[in-house]
């Protein structure tokens, strides 16, 4: 099914995808004319694929649930934001906070993420074909984020449990992130989210791995100057 | 030497007691003091106004016999499903982790039984409280922990938290020991570590974007809830005025009385405003915009009695929320514990420390052993009585100034009884018709 932005407002789009007609059980979709809308596709809960033909604004896919959603475009601030299941694939770059704080799902951007991507994720596997801006992964909690190209400064800023893997370089690291020893399963689990991610050029072992060095997870003054 | 050569002992004012134990509590432990509650020093707050009641210009309501109405409807700017109260006062926002399960249950339960509602806090939606709360609001927080869309479109109310009146701009913080395998589990974080709550949103960052994140939660509930926007006390005109701007449907303002689980005793006594001094800037800010009770304004922080409510409403208010005096309501620092809470080397009124998990009351603590003390039931029904004694103690004041409905209180049944609380609620010193500020003013 098509669905226009020119003719339908953002609400009924919205609805409609929300609401999925069972007798007619159509769960494919392509949006058209989004022209930098926001809230585009947010709170979807049922498998469906949509493809988004076109730039969109804020937080594309918030909180989606199964959905597999495509944007052929460049996405604004908080893409996925909260997503809990599901696929967002963004074959153009992404702004701020891309997957913050979202519990599970595949995000995927083919461009480059800027800052704050993955901030406080909860579980999501990010992978990203270019590169991410500063304070990505900052108090990141668990999931994994793959970054084919660059980070900026400060990467896992206090993070808690998630993985990330970096191919490039890292301006900087962030508090209490420090680079860990890469081991099978890990290697494992980039090859995993490159097949997913259909990226086909890179080896997992060009990769380095970061974690979290564990050390402010307890208050102790003696870290104070870590902060 | 004879008694009258001596001289008594003198306490400096600036170097009291509890001044210099701080001091060396500090010098001991390498670490700041961190404790629950809101502002403990003595801030210019409702006792500091009286009100006036009926005279030969007021005709007052028979107290037992007329109607007063306590009704408040909630969110009635763009929510298709607005909150409709009973009693226009509220149970704020208190996280599971830092209470119980059982004390968010009660919550709920007392919340129901007096017809108002009560709301999650950081940490998620627990089956307990959604069971038991007829309207319960869900926040939205900075740290989103358990935060997800099944628990959003089942809330009655969205509640975007900017800021607690305990520490505007502070994030808070839930210490290793409290964090037991269910709390852990919802938030997403190993068991035992420190779980900080961030200070500030991680998708947005001004009143611009926030409008498009409200937008955004509308679209995935229907449009069908109310979105409250909750300030701390910091700029309460700018800060309202933009809440407003943003699309919220209700703003909730927390003063510096207003209760945290847990923060550094130097944020909560030294940041911030006095719950009087916001009301009136709050209200200036939705009538400049011609939005007072069409955005309605709920007023939070210290908040301890009928009177209370009836002044905070007078001043503007649609409606009040209480935290630490539900907490009271329940059982917290009830001086039945007082021999367990002279072992934690504070007394019954005194104790603050719920981030430790210790809670004799059984109330701020994931220990198995202490929650048995709590029933949730016997506390859900003590809240229920607290909250209609309040409201009839309210109606009282109302019926006696006069008014058949709390929200036809206002600012000219009071009187102030200092010179800063007449500024601050800018109504007349009692005895004149002064007000700090305001020139010309008969």
């Amino acid at each position: 099914m098509k669905l226009d932005l020119k003719k339908k407002k953002l609400r009924e789009i919205n609805n409609t995808l929300q609401n999925l007609d069972n007798k007619k059980n159509d769960r494919d979709f392509v949006i058209i004319n989004p022209e930098g809308s926001h809230a585009l596709c947010a709170g979807l809960n049922q498998e469906m694929k949509v493809l988004i033909k076109g730039h969109v604004g804020y937080y594309c896919g918030g909180m989606n649930q199964k959905a597999y959603l495509t944007i052929d475009g460049n996405v604004g601030t908080g893409v996925a934001e909260n997503m809990m299941s599901g696929t967002v694939h963004v074959k153009g770059n992404a702004s701020q906070s891309a997957g913050a704080t979202a519990h599970g799902g595949l995000l995927i951007i083919d461009g480059d993420a800027s800052s704050r991507c993955g901030i406080s994720m909860k579980g999501i596997d990010i992978v990203v074909k270019g590169s991410v801006g500063h304070m990505s992964a900052f108090m990141a909690q668990s999931g994994t984020m793959v970054v084919c190209g660059d980070a900026g400064e400060a990467l896992g800023d206090s993070l808690y449990e998630a993985d990330i893997f970096v191919k490039g370089s890292v301006k900087s690291l962030g508090a209490d992130c420090i680079e860990k020893k890469m081991e099978k399963k890990h290697l494992d689990k980039i090859s995993n989210l490159l097949k997913k991610s259909e990226i086909k050029n890179i080896k997992p072992d060009n990769f380095k791995r970061y974690g979290s060095a564990r050390k402010l997870y307890n208050f102790n003054i003696d870290n104070v100057s870590s902060y | 030497m004879s008694d009258n050569k001596k001289t008594h002992p003198r306490i400096s004012w600036t170097f009291d007691k509890y001044t210099n134990s701080e001091i060396r509590r500090a010098a001991e432990t390498g670490i700041y003091d961190i404790r629950g509650g809101g502002s403990k020093r003595k801030l210019p707050h409702f006792d500091d106004l009286l009100f006036l009641g009926a005279s030969m210009s007021r005709y007052p309501l028979e107290g037992y016999r007329e109607t007063c109405n306590t009704k408040v409807t909630l969110g009635t700017r763009y929510a298709k499903k607005p909150l409709e109260l009973d009693i226009p006062i509220t149970i704020a926002g208190m996280s599971f982790g830092a209470l119980s399960g059982r004390a968010k249950e009660a919550l709920g339960r007392g919340a129901s039984m007096a017809g108002t509602s009560t709301t999650t806090g950081d940490g998620g939606m627990t089956t307990e409280e959604r069971g038991q709360s007829k309207n319960l609001i869900y926040q939205l927080l900075p740290s989103r922990y358990g935060m997800n869309p099944d628990d959003l479109r089942k809330a009655d109310a969205i509640e975007i938290v900017i800021g607690q009146g305990a520490k505007p701009g502070g994030g808070g913080m839930l210490l290793g020991q409290k964090i037991s395998d269910r709390v852990a589990e919802m938030r997403t974080l190993p068991k035992g570590i420190d779980q900080r709550s961030a200070c500030r949103h991680p998708d947005w960052t001004g009143p611009d974007d926030l409008k498009i994140k409200i937008l955004e939660l509308r679209e995935i509930t229907g449009w069908k809830v109310p979105i409250f926007i909750k300030v701390a006390g910091a700029r309460p005109y700018y800060d309202t005025a933009l809440a407003v701007k943003a699309g919220a449907d209700v703003v909730v303002l927390d003063g510096m009385q207003g209760g945290t689980a847990a923060t550094q005793e130097v944020f909560i006594e030294n940041v911030g405003q006095p719950t009087l001094a916001c009301i009136r800037p709050a209200v200036d800010a939705l009538q400049d915009l011609d939005q007072h009770r069409k955005v309605q304004l709920i007023v939070s922080g210290g908040i301890r009695n009928g009177a209370d409510v009836a002044k905070a409403m007078a001043l503007g208010a649609d409606a009040v929320s209480i935290g630490s005096a539900a907490m009271i309501a329940l059982g917290d620092n009830d001086p039945k514990w007082e021999k367990d809470y002279n072992k934690l080397g504070t007394t019954a009124g005194a104790y603050d420390d719920w981030h430790e998990g210790q809670d004799p009351a059984g109330i701020t603590t994931q220990d198995p052993e202490l929650m048995k003390r709590f029933d949730p039931v016997a506390g859900g029904r003590r809240l229920s009585n607290y909250l209609k004694v309040m409201t009839l103690e309210a109606q009282t004041i109302a019926r006696a100034s006069g008014k058949n409905d709390l929200h036809n209180l206002e600012p000219e049944d009071l009187c102030a009884l200092t010179v800063e609380s007449a500024a601050m609620a800018r109504v007349p010193l009692a005895g004149t018709n002064w007000i700090p500020g305001i020139k010309n003013k008969k």
